[in-house]
C-alpha cells in the first residue's frame, strides 16, 4: 500500500514499512521518527546509518549484534529509541523489520 | 475503572528452575518482551537461582533424564558425563543461531532495562549471599515484595 511520508508517496507494508529502500531519503526518516515521536541527534543518525549498511550487506539484526556493533551500546540503543528500538529504528531506516527474537 | 484493550505492558516471570533450556526460556521471553517496547521483571527462585549465581551460572547444564524430547534413553542419559556432552551439543547449536552464553544474555538483558529480582526464601535455603549474584540483580525481595510490583493493569505473570 502507499502512505505520504515528508510529501511523497512511499510504498509500505501493513505495518509501515517501506517495501523499497530506494524511497527512502533523510526527509522520509525525518517523518517516520516524528511518527515514532523521536527527535533525531546524531547519535540517532549514526545507528540508523548503521542498521542501513548491515541490511546491505544482508546482515541479519539482533539486539546482540547491535551490542556488538561497536557503533552503540545496548542501553544507549533504549535510550535513543525508547520503546522497541529495533522494530522503530528499523522503521526509521527503511529497511525491513527484523524477524530475530534475541 | 479504565478499561485495558489487552496491551501487555509488563511481563513479571518467574524463573524456579536451572536447566539450561529453562533458564533460555525466560531470558529470551524478558528480552523479547523489552524489544517489543513491554516491560519485564524476572524472579528467580530455588534453582533459578543458579542462572544468576556467578560461580554457577557459566555451568548450567540441560536435563538429559526424564526429558523425553531429547531422544535420551533415560537410562543413558543417567551415565557420567552425558549432561555435560549433550550441553555442550546444545550450546554449540545455540551458537550457530546467535544466542548469547548465560553470562552474555545477563548483561543484555541488564543493558535492555530487565529488572531482576532473587528470592529471599531460597537464598536463605541456599545459603546464597547478595554478592554472590550477578551485579545487575537488583535486590533480595520476598514474593510478597514481587507481587507488589506486579501490580497494575496489563500486568501479565509467567512461570517457569
Amino acid at each position: 500500500m502507499e502512505k505520504t511520508i515528508a510529501g511523497k508517496s512511499i510504498a509500505v507494508n501493513e505495518e509501515g514499512y517501506l517495501t523499497d529502500f530506494k524511497q527512502w531519503d533523510k526527509s522520509v526518516g525525518e517523518a517516520l521518527a516524528a511518527e515514532a515521536e523521536i527527535n533525531l541527534t546524531p547519535r540517532h543518525w549514526d545507528v540508523l546509518t548503521y542498521l542501513q549498511t548491515e541490511h546491505k550487506n544482508e546482515v541479519p539484526l539482533s539486539i546482540r549484534k547491535i551490542g556488538k556493533s561497536g557503533v552503540v551500546d545496548i542501553k544507549e540503543f533504549y535510550q535513543l529509541f525508547p520503546k522497541a528500538p529495533l522494530k522503530t529504528a528499523t522503521k526509521i531506516a527503511g529497511i525491513p523489520k527484523p524477524a530475530s527474537c534475541i | 475503572m479504565s478499561a485495558n484493550n489487552g496491551e501487555i505492558k509488563k511481563m513479571m516471570i518467574i524463573l524456579s528452575k536451572g536447566t539450561l533450556e529453562n533458564v533460555y526460556a525466560a531470558f529470551v521471553l524478558a528480552n523479547g518482551a523489552r524489544m517489543e517496547g513491554i516491560d519485564a521483571e524476572v524472579f528467580f527462585t530455588f534453582f533459578g537461582l543458579e542462572a544468576i549465581h556467578k560461580k554457577k551460572l557459566s555451568h548450567l547444564h540441560v536435563a538429559t533424564v526424564g526429558n523425553p524430547a531429547m531422544h535420551i534413553p533415560t537410562m543413558l542419559g543417567g551415565l557420567p558425563g552425558m549432561e555435560a556432552l549433550a550441553s555442550n551439543m546444545m550450546k554449540k547449536e545455540m551458537e550457530k543461531i546467535d544466542m548469547p552464553d548465560v553470562q552474555e544474555f545477563l548483561d543484555i538483558l541488564s543493558a535492555s532495562g530487565v529488572k531482576m529480582w532473587a528470592c529471599k526464601l531460597a537464598m536463605d535455603m541456599f545459603h546464597y549471599k547478595k554478592e554472590d549474584l550477578f551485579e545487575g540483580v537488583e535486590e533480595v525481595i520476598t514474593v510478597g515484595d514481587f507481587y507488589m510490583k506486579s501490580e497494575g493493569e496489563g500486568v501479565h505473570m509467567l512461570f517457569i
